[in-house]
């Protein structure tokens, strides 16, 4: 198979479905995919948040703690397979990633082209205009807010790919942003073209989360078997023009691609789905249609699409202090009943101090919070004490005091652990379109032969 | 009774304070049954240990699946919750606890 550009068809591969992802079904994707895109989504909510903390203590840094690692592994193929990269791994500093990655490009001996896209970044409009948005859910008055970004669209990353870049990094786009835009601009479909934007909006929604398409997140021994998942495979699409797309994967890779594993990732983190909403296009997932086509091949067709709302999200970070955290195991004969006292022990000493103690019992209560009782006794419990605070000294405590049980608590407790983590707070508002200005900066290094 | 367990799968997803669950028949015959007896009100009672608000139901004829949408269920939100699970990512096997009648 000889991949031709300007052919109808566009194949587009997704590397990567969130900041800590494998690296290596990126590469593979690159050199057997036949692509012309690849796409990495690693930003979620409270990653850009983190970002922004990170490029305040180093201006340099704010971009994705493994774009190293992924640009490095991935850099000589896609240049030798022109395969071109769209990824947000720009998290907080697009500009200052697109810098590493020429740093990296230097490096290596190789010649590459980058367009850093910006515009995101809207805190100071949100620190003036605080008063007249609308939070979700409530933010306190007195909260400190540390981020605010808003979800670009599609066509905040039209330009950059025009430049021809090899390289196209963001900060917060829409996730099915990341993957429509160069359907945009490959078919040069119009902006006002609602249901080609929706069809590819649903083609990106299936993608974005890696190898949840492929049989990741969806095994269960006996139930949903999916062989192979240590080298999983992870998803491509094989865009037509009119917007109809054949999922697929690599062959000979791991994982399964069926109407069952498509069907959880449609309606994954869908709220309505009649009106799916991005920055490009309110999308109706109710018309969409899928259909096997042998093995690892689900043909998508159908989708349709209103006209995108007038304003942008924006995903807006607060500090909200620490959370402290203690664990320690009780097993064997009253396993419970031990934990349960050495539970009783932490909130008695430690009640007066935190608004709110969380006292699970990992094993009984800690995930469905006891709501379905299961028959029989577990054989073994572990204790996980945790609470909020913003003084970091208090949050320490937590463990500490969970750990001092070694000598002061009931029998046999074991394995205690200690944890203390910086808080940040996500809400979101929405802001007019118009004070959201995409734009894009280029850098561009040459080899020396 | 058979628990949907049995029947369905189910993957959960979030947003804020938001739980999405989705469910979906093995058999897509099932549709029906499912549409039937797993109601919003249902599922709202079958939660009411984890969800505090409201439960709404989608439809989704066009590939045989229901998609719960859950308020108040992620104790604050993801990023400010002090549970184990602050995505309340597990909580897709609770709806498989369910028992419906065929």
């Amino acid at each position: 198979m000889t991949k031709q550009r300007g052919d109808d068809m566009l194949r587009i591969g997704s590397g990567a479905g969130f900041s800590g992802d494998r690296l290596e079904p990126a590469v593979k994707l690159a050199e057997e995919g036949e692509l012309d895109y690849l796409v990495l989504e690693c930003l979620a909510e409270r990653t850009i948040a983190l970002a922004q903390k990170r490029k305040k203590a180093d201006a340099s840094l704010g971009y994705d703690p493994l774009l190293e690692k992924r640009i490095r592994s991935l850099l000589p193929v896609l240049l030798e397979k022109k395969v071109r990269l769209i990824t947000n791994m720009g998290a907080a500093n697009s500009v200052g990633g697109a810098w590493k990655i020429i740093e990296i490009a230097e490096e290596m001996g190789l010649s590459v082209k980058v367009a850093a896209v910006t515009g995101d970044d809207v805190l100071p409009y949100v620190l003036s205009n605080r008063d007249s948005i609308q939070f979700s859910p409530a933010l306190n008055e007195s909260a400190d807010i540390v981020s605010a970004n808003a979800y670009m669209g599609a066509a905040s990353i039209l330009p950059a790919i025009e430049t021809g870049a090899d390289i196209i990094i963001t900060g917060r786009v829409a996730d099915p942003s990341l993957f429509l835009a160069p359907m945009i601009h490959h078919f040069e479909w119009s902006m006002d073209d609602h249901d080609l934007l929706a069809k590819g909006t649903v083609i990106g929604h299936l993608l974005e989360c890696g190898g949840q398409l492929t049989g990741g997140y969806f095994a269960d021994p006996g139930k949903k078997d999916v062989s192979g998942m240590a080298s999983l495979g992870f998803p491509l699409a094989e865009v037509q023009p009119d917007g109809s797309a054949l999922l697929t994967k690599l062959p000979g890779t791991g994982g399964a691609l069926t109407l069952r594993t498509v069907k959880e990732q449609l309606l994954y983190e869908v709220m309505d789905p009649s009106a799916y909403i991005t920055p490009d296009v309110v999308a109706d997932f109710t018309s969409v249609q899928l259909q096997e086509d042998g093995e690892d091949r689900i043909l998508l067709t159908g989708g349709n699409g209103r006209k995108r709302p007038d304003e942008l999200k924006v995903s807006i970070g607060f500090d909200a202090g620490y959370t402290g955290e203690g664990e320690i195991t009780y097993a064997g004969a009253n396993a419970v009943g031990r934990a349960e006292l050495a539970g009783a022990i932490i909130q008695e000493r430690l009640e007066d101090e935190f608004e709110e103690l969380k006292v699970d019992y990992i094993g009984v209560t800690s995930a469905h919070r006891g709501a379905f009782d299961h028959q029989g006794t577990p054989y073994e419990v572990r204790l996980r004490i945790a609470g909020k605070t913003y003084e970091l000294d208090k949050a320490k405590r937590i463990g500490e005091e969970v750990e001092a049980l070694y000598t002061n608590g009931p029998a046999g407790g074991g394995g205690a652990r200690k944890y203390v983590n910086e808080v940040v707070g996500i809400v979101s508002g929405m802001i007019p379109r118009g004070n959201v200005e995409p734009d894009f900066t280029v850098m561009e290094v040459e080899a020396n032969d | 009774m058979t628990k949907l367990y049995e029947l369905a799968h189910s993957r959960a997803g979030d947003k804020g304070d938001v739980l999405m669950l989705s469910l979906i028949p093995y058999e897509e015959e099932l549709y029906g049954a499912l549409r039937e007896q797993v109601t919003a009100e249902r599922v709202k009672k079958h939660l009411q240990h984890i969800v505090s608000g409201e439960v709404e139901r989608y439809e989704m004829p066009n590939i045989s699946a229901l998609q719960f949408v859950c308020h108040g269920a992620l104790l604050g939100g993801v990023t400010t919750s002090l549970g184990m699970d602050t995505h309340g990512k597990t909580l897709s096997y609770a709806l498989l606890e369910m028992e419906i009648e065929l």
